[in-house]
């Protein structure tokens, strides 16, 4: 990968210290997590739209609410597994419930921190966020949506909540490239099958679908950054066009984006699916990349099950 | 401006009304509901700028109720205020009612949407640091159950307020010493509050939680140390004002029957008589 490529969390800090600098009303809040959020730029040439509570992910997030029910937009920031944990109650209740003008950014997502264990894992994080009344989800795929995404949630008054890997991912997008947040990205437009991916593992899916075409197999590509509110018009007349479905995701099959998938399509148009995510046990202990290849979140396990649903 | 008498008589008026709130919907919070009153009454009409026709107002000053299942005794306060209509109580635990049991800004005038426990301060320490930050000029006033101090969570938020210095900030203990199980020290020890607080870096006083003139002066001399935090110490009696009430932890959540109401409305009326010699 082009050693230039920055991580979605370093493309985070960067546009959320351009936006602060023309909003006083931008407020940072992180819980001890300065370094890997990568926020200290912003502490320093905005100390007065910073706040560092410490390790605190609770008060964080209560702090944050407070903040935001003056009237400012406020990015709670720290890594993924301790903010849906941890700091939970306070995200459902300050946050979601109270609908205070909080943003959660979850960083070093999913299994970014690989043999550092489950403590550091969050794999359950999809599945609590969306089931948050006025709550929005979104796993941006690289580091150019995430740009966009951070200057769009900038001039939102809605909670929600963001998760990003840790280390740097291959580009999907190209710097110009506009999003309609809210909507499914439709990234191929194929008849034979549909692959839906979020987060890092839409680059993966997109690969898959190269390799698909090489077979003689045109799939639809979607890119659910946004998880919620779900676009279920783009993905339902996707489902219809190629009448399977694949989905792949960095979290639990229990609860995520496969689930949710699931659901609109088991409702509204049943069809043969598979869900390609996390099995129900603690990840292994290895390098993320490793645990993506153990657990088939590759493009090359994406081609082989798409293949055998094809062949269902 | 009210005198202390009009207030006495006020804090009464929300305690019939408050009692008769519960009775109607046949559920709440009796127990921390009174206690609190005197408390609320000092607040809301003395201490707090705070005006019912703007209740958005920016630079009015913040109260939250940490402890939101005493809501009942807030939305007599409210009420009683003119921030919302009385008639609207007779909603209360009716189907599909504007009014929630516990609080929520779905009511005019609430700023947070409370009742797990353990949240109110760390909202309001970002409301103070908003205030200070941005050079609104407001205080902020967290009310919280001592039970509510099983919490951690509220170490971690009495913790920043210490570090930021945050004097406009005023938290309040409704100290009545018991729980839905019993009283808190058995339950678990929370003393000693004093040091606690004072070691995060508050100024810490205690005051009669029952005596609208003091709670008057000591919030009228918040900060009481320049750069630190305010920690109330308000001692009060749980179910204060209605005798077979106070000090029984089974009127935590305990609904008065017709008869029991009929006792409390005439023991209240009595003491406000009283108040008149």
């Amino acid at each position: 990968m082009n050693k230039q490529v920055i991580p979605c969390r370093k493309a985070f800090t960067d546009t959320i210290l351009e936006e602060a600098k023309l909003n006083k009303n931008i407020f940072v809040v992180t819980s001890d997590a300065r370094g890997s959020v990568t926020l200290d730029q912003f502490a320093m040439e905005l100390p007065g739209q910073f706040v560092e509570v410490g390790i605190a992910e609770q008060n964080a997030v209560g702090v944050g609410a407070g903040l935001a029910l003056c009237g400012n937009n406020v990015f709670v920031c720290g890594p993924a597994c301790f903010y849906s944990a941890r700091g939970l109650e306070q995200i459902k209740v300050d946050v979601a419930y109270t609908q205070s003008n909080v943003k959660i950014i979850g960083v070093s997502g999913g299994v970014s921190y690989g043999a550092l264990g489950a403590t550091h894992h969050s794999l359950h994080d999809i599945a609590v966020m969306r089931t948050f009344p006025g709550m929005e989800v979104y796993l941006p795929a690289d580091r150019f949506q995430t740009r966009k995404l951070i200057q769009y949630l900038s001039k939102s008054h809605k909670p929600a909540y963001v998760r990003m890997g840790r280390n740097a991912v291959p580009d999907v997008y190209n710097e110009n490239d506009e999003f309609d947040f809210g909507k499914a990205n439709v990234l191929s437009d194929g008849k034979d099958i549909t692959l839906i991916g979020t987060g890092e593992t839409v680059y993966y899916a997109l690969q898959a679908a190269v390799k698909l075409s090489e077979s003689g197999v045109n799939a639809t590509v979607l890119d659910l950054c946004t998880i919620k509110p779900l676009d279920k018009k783009t993905v339902l007349n996707a489902v219809k066009k190629t009448g399977r479905v694949l989905t792949v995701e960095e979290h639990s099959i229990y609860g995520g984006m496969g689930s949710m998938i699931a659901e609109l399509t088991a409702q509204g148009y049943p069809v043969k699916m598979k869900i390609l995510g996390i099995p129900d046990e603690n990840a292994i202990n290895a390098k993320p990349m490793e645990i993506f290849e153990y657990y088939g979140l590759t493009s090359e396990n994406i081609y082989k099950e798409a293949t055998k649903l094809l062949n269902d | 401006m009210y005198s202390i008498a009009e207030l006495e008589r006020e804090a009464i008026e929300i305690r019939k009304r408050t009692v008769e709130i519960i009775y109607n919907a046949g559920g709440g919070h009796t127990g921390g509901s009174m206690s609190q009153v005197d408390i609320l009454t000092a607040l809301y009409f003395s201490v707090l700028k705070i005006d019912p026709g703007r209740p958005d107002d920016m630079k009015r000053d913040r109260f939250i109720l940490s402890k939101g299942h005493s809501v009942e005794g807030y939305y007599a306060v409210l009420a009683r205020r003119g921030f919302i209509e009385d008639i609207l109580l007779e909603t209360y635990g009716k189907f599909n009612s504007e009014l929630t049991g516990h609080a929520t800004r779905k009511t005019r005038g609430i700023e947070l949407n409370s009742g797990a426990l353990g949240h109110g301060l760390s909202v309001g320490v970002g409301m103070a640091l908003a205030s200070k930050r941005q050079g609104i000029g407001f205080r902020t006033f967290v009310l919280m159950g001592d039970g509510e101090h099983g919490e951690g969570s509220i170490m971690e938020a009495a913790a920043s307020a210490g570090h930021y210095m945050l004097d406009n900030l005023i938290a309040i203990i409704d100290r009545n010493r018991l729980q839905i199980s019993g009283p808190t020290e058995e339950v678990l020890t929370i003393e000693n509050l004093r040091k606690k607080y004072e070691a995060f870096g508050w100024a810490v006083t205690s005051v009669d939680g029952h005596d609208v003139g003091a709670l008057i002066d000591v919030f009228n001399r918040c900060p009481i140390e320049k750069g630190r935090p305010t920690f109330i110490i308000a001692n009060t009696v749980k179910g204060k004002g209605v005798s077979f009430m106070e000090n029984q932890a089974s009127w935590h959540h305990k609904v008065p029957t017709a008869d029991e109401l009929k006792q409390a409305i005439k023991e209240l009326n009595e003491r406000k008589e009283a108040l008149h010699e």
